[in-house]
C-alpha cells in the first residue's frame, strides 16, 4: 500500500514535470510568439522590447527561462504576459464557476447515466432499450457547443425560460446561481449520460451471466434484489473510475466548450483565451492543474477500489 | 480466437442464405462469422449506408458546384440576386441577413453572410471534415498498433518508456493539448523532415487529432498483446526460428486485427467531432478551407437572424457521426459479442 502510494507519487511528479516541459516547448516553437514584443505592446520601440527582454529574462537560454517560469509558478508569483496579473489569483476567481459546473453536471450525468443504463439492461432487446440506445448514440454524436448554442437559442433567446448564459456566484444569490447553471449542467451531461448508460448496459449484461448471480437467484433472492445488490454493485466499478477521470478533467478546465458557449468565465475559458493570446504562463498553470487532478483522482480511485474489492491488487504501474 | 490462418479475409463473400441455419460449420473464420452477424443487424447497415451516402455526396462536391450551383465554395455573391418562384431576391439583404434555403439549383440551402452558397460549402466542408477524420484515424491506428504491439511484446524497458509517453498524452487535457498545438501550428506550420506543412494545411489538425488519440487505442492493444505473447502458437513460431519482427508481424498482428477493425469507425467518429471542437475554438481547420466545424462556429453568432448557417452543417455533422457510430456499434457486436472494447469510455473528451 505504502509502496503503491510512493510509486504513484513519483510517477505523478514525473508526468507533471514532462507536461510542463512539453507545454513550454510548444509555445517556444511559435513564430511571432516573442513574449517581449507582446509585453511591450503595439506602439513600442525596439529599445523597450530589448529592455523588457532583458528584465524578464527572455534573452536567457530556454532551460533558464523554463526554470524561472517554474520557480514563479511554484512560489505563486506567476504573472501572465498579456494582462500582467497574477495567474493564480485569476484561476482562483474562475474556479467557483468551473467547480459549480463540474459538481452539478457530475451528479446529473452519474445519476441519469446509471438510471438509463439500468433500464436499458433490464429491458435488453425490447423497445425501451432500443429507444434509449438511439438517444444515447445521438447524445454521443452531437458536439456539445452545437447543443449548447441550439439550447440557448430556443430556451433562452426565443422562449426566455433560461438566462442567456453568464455565471452568478453561489454566495451572491443561490437561486440565480441555480437558474444560471441548469442549462450548462444539462448540456454538458448529455454526452456523458450517453456514454455511461452504454458502458453500464454492456457491463450489466456481462455480469448477469456470472456464476455468482446464478447462485444468488438459486438461493431464492428476489430478482430486484439480485439486480441491485449483486449485479449493479459489481458493474458500477468501471462507471465510477470513468466518472472520477471525467470529473477531474472537467475541473481541470476540460469543459472549455461548455464554458465558452455559456460564457461562464471558468478555468477552461481562461485557458482558451490565454492560448488565443499565446500567453504561456496561464496555459502552463491550467494544463498542469488539469493533469494534476487527472493523475490524483485516478490514483485515489485505484486505492478505493483496492480497499473495496480484495481481488484488485495494487501494482506500481 | 487464434486467427493464425492467413487465408481468412475480411471481405470474403458469403453464400446467399448462409446467414440462417445451424451453427457455423468448421473452418469458418471469425471475420466471415462477423460479416454474417453484421448482415443480420439491419439498423447498423442502414446507418452505415447513410454514412456512405454522405461520403459519396461530399466526394461529388466539384460536380455539384460546377453543374448545379455554378459557383465555388469561396465565391462571394454579396451583391447578386436570385430568382425564387418568379420573385427576385437579394442573396444578402440590405441589413446583412443572408437568404435562406431556396430549394433550387442556386443557393439550395441558402447563403451565408458573405453570399457564399451553403450547399456547395457544405459538400466541400464535408470533404475536409472527412479527410481530417480519415487521415487522423490512419495516423492513430498505425502508430497505436505499432506502439501497442512493440510495448506488449518486448515488455520491460521498452514498455516502460512507451507507457510513460502514453501516460503523458493521456494525462494532458485533450482539448487543451489540441488547441495549444493547433494554435501554434496554425501560426507557423510544421516541418517534419523533408515534409513541410503550411499552417492552414488540413494535415495539421489531422496530425494533432491523430496523435491525441493514440493512447486510447494503444493501451487496449498492448493489454491484448501481453496475453497473446504467452500463447502456444507464439512459442511454436519461436521454436520454428522466427525472429521478433516476424512473430509480431505474422503471429501477433493478425490476432489483434479484430480490435483494430472495431476501433476504426469509433476513431473516425471521434476525430470528426474533435475537428469540429477544435475548429470552433479556432485551432482546427483554418479559414478559407470550409469544414463542418468552421461552418457551425461561423454560424453560431448569427443563429437569431440566420439559423440555417448553423443547422445545415450541424445536422449534417450529427448525421455523419451518428451513422458511423451506429455502424461501428454493429461491427463491434458482430466481431465479438462480448467485446471489451471501451473506447467511448475516454474518447468522449473530444467534445466536452
Amino acid at each position: 500500500m505504502t509502496r503503491f502510494v510512493v510509486r504513484r507519487l513519483i510517477s505523478m511528479v514525473l508526468v507533471l514535470f514532462a507536461i510542463s516541459v512539453l507545454t513550454f516547448l510548444i509555445f517556444q516553437a511559435i513564430p511571432n510568439g516573442d513574449p517581449a514584443a507582446r509585453l511591450a505592446g503595439r506602439t513600442s520601440t525596439p529599445e523597450t522590447v530589448a529592455a523588457i527582454r532583458k528584465s524578464w529574462g527572455f534573452d536567457q537560454p530556454i532551460y533558464e527561462q523554463y526554470l524561472t517560469t517554474m520557480k514563479k509558478i511554484l512560489s505563486g508569483e506567476v504573472i501572465s504576459y498579456a494582462q500582467q496579473v497574477n495567474v493564480l489569483h485569476e484561476i482562483e476567481q474562475d474556479l467557483p464557476a468551473t467547480l459549480s459546473l463540474a459538481i452539478g453536471a457530475g451528479i446529473i450525468w452519474l445519476a441519469l447515466g446509471v438510471l438509463f443504463g439500468l433500464l436499458s439492461a433490464m429491458r435488453a432487446g425490447r423497445f425501451s432499450d432500443r429507444a434509449l440506445t438511439v438517444l444515447a448514440l445521438i447524445g454521443v454524436s452531437t458536439p456539445v457547443f452545437l447543443l449548447g448554442a441550439v439550447a440557448l437559442y430556443f430556451l433562452a433567446f426565443k422562449a426566455s425560460i433560461f438566462p442567456n448564459g453568464g455565471y452568478v456566484p453561489l454566495t451572491q444569490d443561490p437561486l440565480q446561481w441555480l437558474y444560471h447553471m441548469i442549462l450548462p449542467w444539462l448540456v454538458l451531461s448529455v454526452l456523458f449520460i450517453g456514454i455511461y448508460s452504454r458502458v453500464l448496459r454492456s457491463s450489466l449484461l456481462d455480469t448477469m451471466h456470472e456464476d455468482y448471480v446464478r447462485t444468488a437467484r438459486a438461493k431464492g433472492i428476489s430478482e430486484r434484489r439480485v439486480l441491485l445488490r449483486h449485479v449493479l454493485r459489481n458493474s458500477l466499478i468501471p462507471i465510477v473510475s470513468l466518472w472520477s477521470l471525467d470529473f477531474a478533467a472537467v475541473i481541470g478546465g476540460g469543459a472549455i466548450l461548455t464554458e465558452s458557449v455559456f460564457n461562464l468565465h471558468g478555468v477552461g475559458q481562461y485557458a482558451a483565451d490565454s492560448i488565443a493570446q499565446l500567453d504561456v504562463p496561464p496555459v502552463m498553470v491550467i494544463v498542469m492543474l488539469g493533469a494534476f487532478f487527472v493523475v490524483v483522482l485516478s490514483a485515489v480511485t485505484d486505492v478505493v477500489f483496492a480497499l473495496l474489492d480484495p481481488r484488485i491488487r495494487l501494482t506500481g504501474r | 480466437m487464434a486467427t493464425v490462418d492467413s487465408t481468412v479475409r475480411a471481405g470474403a463473400p458469403v453464400a446467399p442464405g448462409a446467414d440462417v441455419g445451424p451453427p457455423a460449420p468448421a473452418g469458418v473464420g471469425p471475420y466471415r462469422l462477423g460479416l454474417r452477424r453484421l448482415r443480420r443487424n439491419k439498423a447498423a447497415l442502414a446507418f452505415g449506408l447513410l454514412f456512405l451516402v454522405i461520403v459519396v455526396l461530399c466526394l461529388c462536391a466539384p460536380i455539384y458546384a460546377n453543374d448545379v450551383a455554378h459557383t465555388g465554395p469561396n465565391a462571394n455573391h454579396v451583391t447578386d440576386t436570385v430568382k425564387v418562384g418568379g420573385v427576385t431576391k437579394d442573396v444578402v439583404g440590405p441589413t446583412g441577413e443572408p437568404i435562406g434555403p431556396t430549394w433550387q439549383g442556386r443557393f439550395f440551402l441558402g447563403a451565408d453572410q458573405n453570399g457564399r452558397d451553403i450547399a456547395v460549402r457544405l459538400l466541400y466542408g464535408g470533404r475536409n471534415s472527412l479527410e481530417v477524420g480519415a487521415i487522423a484515424t490512419l495516423i492513430t491506428m498505425t502508430l497505436a498498433t505499432l506502439v501497442g504491439i512493440v510495448a506488449g511484446f518486448f515488455r520491460g524497458f521498452v514498455d516502460g518508456v512507451l507507457a510513460r509517453i502514453l501516460d503523458l498524452i493521456w494525462a494532458y487535457p485533450v482539448v487543451l493539448l489540441g488547441i495549444a498545438l493547433g494554435t501554434s501550428l496554425a501560426l507557423g506550420g510544421i516541418s517534419l523532415g523533408p515534409l513541410h506543412l503550411q499552417g492552414n494545411s488540413l494535415l495539421v489538425p489531422a496530425l494533432i487529432i491523430g496523435v491525441v488519440y493514440i493512447p486510447y487505442v494503444a493501451k487496449p492493444i498492448r493489454g491484448q498483446v501481453l496475453g497473446l505473447r504467452e500463447q502456444e502458437f507464439v512459442d511454436a513460431a519461436r521454436v520454428g526460428g522466427a525472429g521478433p519482427l516476424r512473430i509480431m508481424w505474422s503471429e501477433i498482428l493478425p490476432n489483434v486485427s479484430s480490435t483494430i477493425v472495431v476501433f476504426v469507425p469509433l476513431m473516425v467518429a471521434n476525430a470528426i467531432l474533435l475537428e469540429a471542437a477544435l475548429s470552433y475554438l479556432g485551432a482546427g481547420v483554418q479559414p478559407l478551407n470550409p469544414s463542418w466545424g468552421t461552418m457551425i462556429s461561423d454560424g453560431i453568432r448569427l443563429i437569431p437572424s440566420a439559423m440555417h448557417l448553423t443547422f445545415v452543417p450541424g445536422i449534417m455533422l450529427v448525421l455523419a457521426v451518428l451513422g458511423i457510430n451506429v455502424f461501428g456499434d454493429g461491427v463491434r457486436d458482430a466481431l465479438d459479442p462480448r467485446a471489451k472494447v471501451r473506447l467511448e469510455e475516454h474518447a468522449e473528451e473530444a467534445s466536452r
